[in-house]
């Protein structure tokens, strides 16, 4: 592979697993606090996307205004998800919690496919979007630097909420132990509302950003991105949101240099991606930053 | 309690009644339309759906003296799905004719199925010769793809001037990867050379490493055989990586959604198709022109794969006729023996369970399909 490649294909991945990264995020902090694997989460990344495209195509609202506002209700799609399917059974034993994401996960796909139709519709990326910057030899479109510089933005915000915020210390503290965050006053029922309306919300800046690097939106956009970022959160150590960041860029590189250096069986990348989440499963099932859980007694 | 009886008998008679006026009409003949109405290749098959719609309203849904129904069921764009849809379709509708699937893959699934319960089953633009291959009751209403690649690489490399080719081909999907391989396999007979050759799969988005690829080995033309999406997603993201080359595929293009996605990106990429409106020349096909305008608006194209699946409609309303019966046995035998049977998009003759269909070459000018010429076999 010569150095031009090699940048070309380096670019490539980046922009990739930023997306990953900014998916990932999502899961492990949902896991992180409820212990709770939110399968809804790539439908959330949908629901996004959808939303902004409506913004954007049916009330002509500007760009930029339609993906915050998009983002914003998206935050609440998260909140009121969590306030009716996952509230009423956050006692009830995990599995069945579990099941409820996945129940959640298919009434958002169908409900887009009748509600939107199943056939995908374009979407409309903003000049800056599309425009090619060509740096050396490497010509790279205006989405693929723009998606990482968004994307670690919008983490270093989060890190500062979750490190510096009282909200993000009772969230720290709700992740650690629920029941004894509850004896210290915290409304715990809150705490964790906020945080689904934050990982929604990256799922829609997520899923925006998707939509303009890859301009079509269709009701099961989200499954594919979805898996890999839920791979990218286990393997960066669930739970974990540095974790997960590192986890979706590996995952964005591995799946791009697979292709670049082996063309002929870049169909099957996909069954490499979750071929090495299996290998960690076997050998380091708490992930790359994961550490052992110490049962709570 | 008396009242309770009272009301049970006059329901029995009113049910006894019900009874007598259904089978005072004509028991309808059920076909049933297995169609990708959701998943990766929805369009095709709400195309399909919108087309059958249409040509019954010129061929009215009556053969033998009984009126025809049809039952559609969604088949996902996926196999298994699509076999279920069919085996649903045979066991509990009783149907005595499949149309449908639209896709290659998920014809060689249902295909078997069919082929057991001795029931015919036709596929619009199903492609993949394997389909049809040793089998009584599949059939197809269009050409093969050895033929359709064989036509665009000797394109290529003729008019085009191609020396070196690249194919980015979806490995989910028996179609995409079969016309690849006849499309290198008579590129490279001419001469030519195939100097990239990456795959895809059904839903991917990415296509930047398979593309990076493609960049560096330069060549003269890019051929991607791939569904709509797909294919629209790799032109957008190719020309974001600055490649400049033609871009050539193949009949799955042929969606208004292909052209949306891709914008200003899929501007002169060529494809092979079925047929063109331009192409329209029988009265039958006028008219279906002039219906779907009146339904869809003026601006719309006329949809290749709804043209496709009102072929099958009526090729299977002609066999039911010419066979005199509802056996399904009978009706695949008629179905075989159709000759030069005026339908939407010409004339049809069918061998071996294969239509004899010309291939029309287009290409995408200012956002729109444009028939550029036809090749007969």
């Amino acid at each position: 592979m010569s150095l031009e490649t090699f940048i070309q294909q380096l670019a490539n991945g980046i922009s990739l697993g930023s997306l990953y990264a900014l998916i990932a995020i999502g899961y492990t902090m949902v896991y992180g606090i409820l212990r709770l694997i939110n399968f809804a989460h790539s439908d959330i990344f949908m629901v996004g996307a959808y939303f902004a495209f409506f913004l954007i195509a049916v009330f002509r609202l500007p760009w930029l205004l339609s993906a915050v506002l998009a983002v914003a209700l998206t935050a609440c799609v998260g909140m009121t998800i969590d306030r009716i399917a996952y509230r009423p059974v956050r006692n009830a034993p995990r599995i069945s919690a579990l099941i409820t994401a996945v129940g959640v996960s298919f009434f958002l796909e169908n409900l887009g496919l009748v509600t939107v139709g199943a056939r995908p519709k374009p979407f409309h990326r903003p000049e800056l979007m599309a425009r090619v910057v060509r740096i050396g030899p490497a010509a790279i479109s205006g989405v693929s630097i723009w998606v990482p510089i968004l994307s670690i933005g919008l983490v270093v915000i989060l890190l500062y909420v979750i490190y510096r915020t009282k909200l993000g210390m009772a969230m720290r503290s709700v992740a650690t132990d629920i029941d004894t965050t509850r004896l210290m006053g915290v409304n715990v029922d809150t705490v964790i509302s906020y945080t689904f309306a934050i990982g929604s919300a990256l799922a829609a800046a997520g899923g925006i950003m998707w939509a303009c690097k890859y301009p079509q939106i269709n009701p099961l956009m989200g499954i594919y991105p979805g898996w890999k970022a839920f791979t990218a959160a286990v393997i960066g150590g669930i739970g974990n949101v540095t974790g997960a960041m590192i986890g979706g860029f590996l995952i964005g590189l591995i799946e791009i240099m697979a292709v670049a250096i082996f063309p002929a069986l870049s169909g099957y990348r996909d069954g490499m991606i979750f071929g090495l989440l299996l290998v960690f499963l076997l050998v380091r099932p708490t992930g790359i930053l994961g550490e052992t859980l110490k049962e709570k007694v | 309690m008396r009242r309770l009886l009272l009301g049970i008998v006059v329901a029995l008679i009113l049910i006894s009644l019900g009874a007598v006026v259904q089978s005072a009409a004509p028991e309808p003949i059920v076909i049933g339309c297995n169609l990708e109405m959701t998943g990766q290749v929805a369009a095709y098959g709400q195309a399909a759906w919108e087309g059958i719609n249409i040509v019954s309203q010129i061929v009215k849904p009556e053969v033998l003296g009984r009126p025809v129904k049809l039952i559609p069921l969604d088949n996902k764009s996926d196999k298994i799905d699509t076999a279920n849809a069919s085996s649903r379709l045979i066991e509990r509708d009783n149907v005595v004719a499949i149309i449908g699937p639209m896709i290659s893959g998920s014809m060689l699934a249902a295909g078997e199925v069919c082929e057991k319960k001795e029931v015919p089953i036709i596929g619009p633009t199903t492609t993949n010769p394997l389909t049809t291959q040793g089998k009584k009751y599949v059939f197809r209403a269009c050409f093969i793809d050895p033929f359709q690649a064989t036509i665009a690489a000797t394109y290529c490399y003729r008019d085009l001037n191609a020396k070196t080719a690249a194919i980015l081909s979806d490995i989910s999907n028996d179609y995409c990867v079969a016309l690849g391989n006849f499309f290198q396999q008579e590129f490279e007979r001419l001469g030519g050379k195939v100097v990239s050759l990456t795959y895809c799969k059904a839903g991917d988005q990415d296509y930047s490493a398979q593309l990076t690829d493609v960049k560096t080995k330069n060549p003269d033309i890019i051929y991607i055989p791939n569904y709509y999406t797909e294919a629209a997603l790799a032109v957008v993201q190719a020309r974001d990586l600055g490649l400049t080359q033609p871009v050539f595929g193949a009949d799955g293009i042929a969606t208004e959604e292909f052209l949306a996605i891709g914008g200003k990106a899929v501007e002169g990429v060529m494809h092979t198709t079925f047929w063109h409106e331009k192409a329209a020349e029988s009265e039958l096909s006028k008219k279906y022109v002039e219906l779907y305008r009146a339904k869809y608006g003026a601006d719309d194209e006329v949809n290749v794969f709804g043209a496709l699946a009102a072929d099958c409609y009526l090729i299977v309303l002609d066999a039911i006729e010419r066979a005199g019966s509802t056996d399904p046995k009978k009706i695949a035998e008629a179905i075989e023996a159709t000759k030069n049977l005026q339908v939407v998009t010409g004339s049809v003759t069918i061998e071996n369970g294969d239509a004899i269909k010309p291939v029309v070459f287009r290409e995408v000018k200012n956002g729109k399909w444009d028939y550029k010429t036809m090749v007969h076999p």
